[in-house]
Formats: C-alpha cells, sequence, structure tokens
C-alpha cells in the first residue's frame, strides 16, 4: 500500500521549515542518502515559498502538501487556491523574477533537485506542482 | 536563526547560524539593513558556515544586500559555506558575482 502523508496549513513564510521538514522526515523511511534528502528539503522549500510569496494577494490562503511514497518513488504535490501563474512557461525560466531581491530560481532548483517537475496552473485557479524523484537507499552504496 | 555581528572600522562581519529560507532571509535582510544604516557603509564578510540550509530565498537576499553594498563602492565576500551550502551557491551563479574566501569546505576550527 502505498503511503501518504498530508500537511495543510496558511500561507506564512514560516511554515516553509515545517513543510520541508516534515516531508524530508517522512521520505527518511526510505533510508534515502543525505544528498537526496537535501533535494527533496530543496524542491519543497521552494514550491511552497512560491505558493507563500506569489499566490495570493492579501497573503491569506491555504497551501497543500503531499507526499506518496510509492515503491522507491517519492511523489509530492505542492498546491494552493491563489491567483495561479499566467504564463508557466516563462515563470520557469531560469533567472524570471519580479523582485529584485529574488533571484528567480525557484523552478531551476526544482527540476535540478527533482527527476520530474510537473506544473499545473491557470489565472485565478490557483497553482499545483508536482515532484517526483527515486530515492535510493543509502546503505549498500 | 542566529544572527551575530562584528563592527569593524571599514568592515562588517555577518555570521549566520541556522536555515536560510523565505522566513529567515526577511530576519538577515531587516539586521543587516540596520546595521549599516547605524554604522555607515562598511564592506561585508559573511560567514555561512554554520548555515544549514538555503534556498532561493536566501540566495535573493544575499544578493540583495550584494546590491547595496556594491552600490556603495564596497566590496562583499563570502567566508565559508558548509559542502551543501557550497554546492547551492555555486549552482545558483552567485559566487561568480560574490567570491567565496575560503573555498577548501565549511568546517571551522
Amino acid at each position: 500500500m502505498d503511503n501518504t502523508l498530508r500537511l495543510e496549513f496558511p500561507a506564512l513564510p514560516a511554515n516553509v521549515a515545517v513543510a520541508r521538514v516534515c516531508v524530508a522526515v517522512f521520505a527518511s523511511q526510505l533510508d534515502p542518502t543525505v544528498s537526496d534528502l537535501d533535494d527533496v528539503k530543496l524542491a519543497v522549500s521552494e514550491a511552497v515559498t512560491n505558493a507563500v510569496v506569489h499566490a495570493y494577494e492579501d497573503g491569506r490562503g491555504t497551501v497543500r502538501v503531499s507526499a506518496t511514497l510509492a515503491g522507491d518513488d517519492l511523489i509530492i504535490t505542492v498546491e494552493d487556491d491563489g491567483c495561479g501563474i499566467a504564463d508557466v512557461a516563462r515563470a520557469r525560466q531560469p533567472a524570471f523574477s519580479t523582485d529584485p531581491e529574488r533571484m528567480g530560481l525557484g523552478f531551476a532548483f526544482m527540476e535540478s533537485s527533482m527527476d520530474e517537475v510537473a506544473v499545473d496552473s491557470a489565472p485565478g485557479r490557483g497553482t499545483r506542482v508536482t515532484m517526483k524523484k527515486r530515492l535510493r537507499a543509502a546503505k549498500g552504496k | 536563526m542566529k544572527i551575530e555581528f562584528e563592527t569593524g572600522r571599514n568592515l562588517l562581519v555577518v555570521r549566520l547560524a541556522g536555515e536560510l529560507d523565505e522566513h529567515t532571509a526577511a530576519q538577515f535582510r531587516t539586521a543587516v539593513e540596520e546595521r549599516l544604516d547605524e554604522d555607515g557603509e562598511r564592506d561585508l564578510a559573511l560567514d555561512l558556515s554554520a548555515v544549514t540550509f538555503i534556498d532561493s530565498s536566501g540566495l535573493g537576499a544575499i544578493l540583495g544586500r550584494y546590491k547595496r553594498i556594491s552600490q556603495a563602492q564596497r566590496r562583499m565576500a563570502i567566508l565559508g559555506a558548509s559542502p551543501q551550502v557550497r554546492r547551492i551557491l555555486e549552482l545558483s551563479g552567485l559566487l561568480k558575482i560574490i567570491p567565496l574566501a575560503a573555498p577548501d569546505d565549511g568546517t571551522t576550527a
């Protein structure tokens, strides 16, 4: 049976750390390498930060995170009900940012640290990011 | 996140410990801006040796401080970073702009 963790929390910056730590602890069941676990933390941090920073114009809303272990695969979804992304292809380009204090590397980091990243979004319909990574067990390597 | 300052005549050393993400990057940004406003512009040395996690929000906050420092005709360097933080710094291209002064590893004596 697949094993799934679900988190739901207000879109607050303080909850970004909570989400990445919870997912990392959950993924630890597969005994992954430290490097794979670092990758998972980074990907969750980036996806949740995007939702916290960009989804809700008034800063109020909910973020939902799920993590599923299916065999050796970790599948993570990060969803919000916010403003959505008008041009997903453009948002995924490295160094695309609307703010001088930001590097625009959120999606680039998700892509470099996970095997697959899919983004489902439309204006006014929220955003769902789905990410997958094969976790190789640390022992026996 | 723990933030410590050491102010010299021309240099501000900032030592960070903990995780640098969206939440703590805001604390870092505010603390450094206030310190520079009070003490006047300085060169900035940022010690990341005790930082255990960084993401693009953390990098953005470092880049934001670099912009201020360079606009004031000052210099900035990073004084060390753990291997995992160094990997992210390299991946982001930030080290092409801000030099890393201790490139071997992040271990401190």
